[in-house]
């Protein structure tokens, strides 16, 4: 008998510990008393309160979208608690002070926060829950005027940058979870590269949501000023829990003329059991900028985790020659939904953007890839490249694509080449012939399906992303 | 070494082998003939484990061992080697990759330790001059684009990798041009050894002029109906399959 393709055996998951610190927490609930009582928790200037405010005014007019092809019961914005601090005395001044049960959660997830890792040329800032305890190798980026701190930090010690650039490329008003995220963002990193300057680290920041009932807002905003450079990791795992938790975090870049921001993201956050009960709905705005001639900003994710994933990270392509980029992995397995794409906004002449989406859906997942590829009037041969390839495991999973395409100008040239196919027995066979075991075998063939997207990931990550593959999908054909 | 015992297997609710008996000992090599759809590829497949055939009687015994209570991977292991008639093809995964990984896989089996890129590629330098190939082979995505003859010629490169003890290729010969057959042909003779035997599936005459069989068996409808020596792969060619059919009719009277 043709054996299915298919068993599920939800993959125990592994990072699903609690660290029991004593969290600084708000009561449940948002109203304008919550965002006042974020604002003065984190000591913040009277702009930033004022500009919080607004767009909570903004949010209460605005309904939750519904239009992407995921499906999960209302969100209680009342029942979240929108502040939860590990508690600390004092400012922390090196590492060594962070608490060591905080270091010991990090070590469980493997996260090189100590100066070892200097080695390894990775910089991190870690954030746990909202607050960011601490920031690795300040002194050695600030050398080269490279500041890369908390998103708290910058507003008390670079209050102008923040203020020049926060809300330049998603507005206030942008999207539902956008502006909610603007209301009550907690914390997150802030980077800025000088002009010229090539960061010589990779710069990497971990999240991990830890208390109950806390929304993860994080707020993330990198600037590459003319001419500079950067790569930036982002790290993601969530403990196990029976409730959802939201993550409405928004990721800002802007780069300057001539300057590149790479950003790659390992997003690993709990998916919920097999029976779809508890998991991370990772709702977020990711947004980069090329606003100088000669930029480039490219986005690579690896998504494994999160119950929903719904995200776009986009560029809009302002500056002249510039270059856009997304390589994009999202890995659906038991009951997960991913909704992902890119949007790619062609204003500039000679513009060009390149867009890799690999879907892999097994179990019962769902995957969507949705992109647009917007071309403005004036962005005189602007050119697109398009692929996006599906891969199903098993045959009660699925994958959609639903691809827009805006074109105003007639100089430009879009490419588009997409693909669905099944892991086939017949290539399991052949490498278990060939003395490979079933899980083996898939983690081959689906390493090799998504090459093209891990050879974009700085080559630690890049390890990493191909066990979290192999984890994610284990069990997932018998 | 091999030993198969009225085997029957089916895929879904069709009987595909019909009673097989065979006997392999180490150092012979086995010609199966048959016409198309006789079972030949079944046969192989089987004894690889496919998971699209159900056996439904018999037993195969493979070194004393029950070979069918095994998973594919394991007779793999065990030193069973199957080139496909129609080798798939792995985009995204470099040939060297996947030749080490499964070379370290039968090295672990054999409790040995697994060897690094590096030696690797040494010896792999050795097995490439097997099938009369450079390095840059070694950088391509597994069958991925090649042409048929490229195909068959990267699965004798993987059975000199890996060194079975028992070979069975599925038409290996199909598709290659007379220089790649006879390059392949002396490849699988350089594997000759007293310890191994080989089972080579073949429709044509002119591979066993290259690699001498000790017996050839000729399949009609799932069922060994002819066996004998090399020289009956002759007569099959001067006489086709009727012959075959009218000497199993004869039989079965
Ligand atoms: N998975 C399958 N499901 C149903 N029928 C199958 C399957 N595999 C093989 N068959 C059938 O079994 C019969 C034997 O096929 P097989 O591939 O073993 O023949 P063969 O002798 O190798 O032929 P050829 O010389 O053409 O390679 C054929 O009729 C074929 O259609
Ligand atoms: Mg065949």
């Amino acid at each position: 008998m043709s054996s299915s393709v298919e068993s599920l055996v939800g993959k125990e998951y592994k990072y699903g510990f609690v660290t029991d610190i004593e969290s600084d927490i708000a009561p449940r609930g948002l109203n304008e008393d919550t965002i006042r009582l974020i604002s003065a928790k984190k000591v913040e200037p009277q702009w930033l309160l004022d500009w919080r405010l607004k767009a909570y005014r903004g949010w209460l007019k605005m309904s939750e979208p519904h239009w992407s092809n995921v499906k999960y019961d209302p969100i209680d914005y009342q029942s979240i608690r929108y502040y939860a601090a590990p508690k600390t005395t004092k400012p922390l001044g090196s590492l060594d002070e962070v608490d060591p049960k905080l270091r010991e959660t990090y070590e469980k997830l493997g996260i090189p926060l100590s100066e070892q890792k200097l080695l390894a040329g990775v910089a991190v800032d870690a954030i746990f829950d909202s607050v960011s305890v601490g920031t690795t190798y300040k002194a050695k980026l600030a050398e080269q005027g490279i500041i890369f701190c908390s998103f708290g930090e910058a507003v008390r010690e670079h209050p102008d940058l923040v203020q020049k650039y926060l809300g330049s490329v998603v507005p206030l008003s942008d999207n539902f979870f956008a502006a909610l995220n603007s209301a009550v963002f907690s914390d997150g990193s802030f980077v800025y590269v000088p002009k010229g300057v090539k960061c010589p680290l990779e710069l990497s920041t971990y999240f991990r949501i830890n208390a109950a009932g806390t929304g993860q807002f994080e707020r993330t905003l990198i600037i590459a000023d003319e001419g500079a450079s950067v790569s930036y990791l982002e790290g993601c795992t969530a403990p196990k829990r029976d409730e959802n938790q939201l993550h409405a975090a928004v990721v800002e870049l802007i780069a300057l003329e001539g300057a590149t921001i790479k950003y790659s993201t390992v997003q690993n956050w709990y998916a919920g059991d097999e029976r779809g009960v508890g998991g991370v709905f990772n709702f977020v705005t990711k947004r980069g900028k090329c606003v100088g001639a000669n930029s480039k900003i490219s986005w690579t994710q690896v998504e494994t985790g999160s119950a929903i994933t719904w995200k776009y990270p986009s560029v809009i392509l302002q500056g002249d020659n510039s270059v856009g980029e997304f390589y994009s992995v999202a890995v659906v397995n038991g009951k997960q939904q991913a909704d992902t794409g890119t949007k790619m906004i062609h204003l500039g002449k000679n513009t060009r953007s390149t867009i890799v989406s690999k879907g892999i859906s097994a179990g019962e997942g769902q995957n969507s890839y949705r992109g647009l590829v917007k071309i403005m009037p004036k962005a005189d041969r602007a050119r697109n490249y398009t692929q996006c390839d599906s891969m199903l495991v098993g045959n009660r999973c699925g994958a959609h694509t639903f691809p827009y395409i805006d074109v105003q100008n007639s100089t430009a040239a879009l490419e588009h080449e997409a693909s669905t196919s099944k892991i086939g027995e017949d290539q399991i066979f052949y490498l278990k012939q060939r003395g490979l075991n079933t899980e083996n075998a898939i983690s081959m063939i689906v390493n090799g399906f998504c090459k093209e997207v891990f050879k974009e990931l700085p080559m630690e990550f890049a390890v990493e992303a191909q066990k979290l593959l192999t984890v994610t999908l284990e069990g997932s054909v018998g | 070494m091999l030993e198969i015992k009225d085997l029957y297997a089916s895929a879904g609710t069709k009987e595909i082998l019909k009673g097989i008996s065979l006997k392999v000992n180490p150092g012979e090599i086995h010609a199966i003939m048959g016409p198309n759809g006789s079972g030949k590829s079944t046969l192989a497949q089987v004894l690889a484990g496919h998971p699209a055939f159900e056996v439904t009687r018999g037993q195969v015994l493979f070194e004393g061992q029950n070979l069918l209570d095994l998973q594919p991977e394991e007779r793999a292991q065990a030193g069973i080697f199957l080139a496909f008639q129609y080798p798939v093809e792995l985009p995204g995964i470099t040939n060297a990759y996947f030749l080490r990984a499964a070379y370290n896989e039968m090295r672990k089996a054999r409790g040995q330790e697994e060897v690094d890129p590096m030696d690797f590629l040494d010896l792999l330098e050795e097995k490439l001059k097997v099938v009369d190939w450079g390095p840059e082979i070694m950088q391509r995505p597994v069958n991925a684009g090649f042409s048929g003859g490229e195909k068959k010629r990267n699965e004798i490169l993987q059975l000199a990798v890996l060194e079975p003890k028992l070979a069975i290729l599925d038409e290996t010969d199909s598709g290659l041009d007379i220089d790649a057959l006879r390059t392949v042909a002396e490849g699988v003779n350089r594997l000759r050894h007293p310890d191994k035997a080989f089972i080579i599936i073949t429709h044509y005459q002119r591979l066993l002029n290259y690699i001498v069989p000790d017996y050839v068996h000729v399949l009609s409808s799932g069922r060994v109906v002819m066996s004998g020596g090399k020289d009956l792969a002759l007569e099959l060619e001067a006489k086709g399959y009727e012959w075959v059919d009218a000497q199993a009719e004869a039989l079965a009277r």
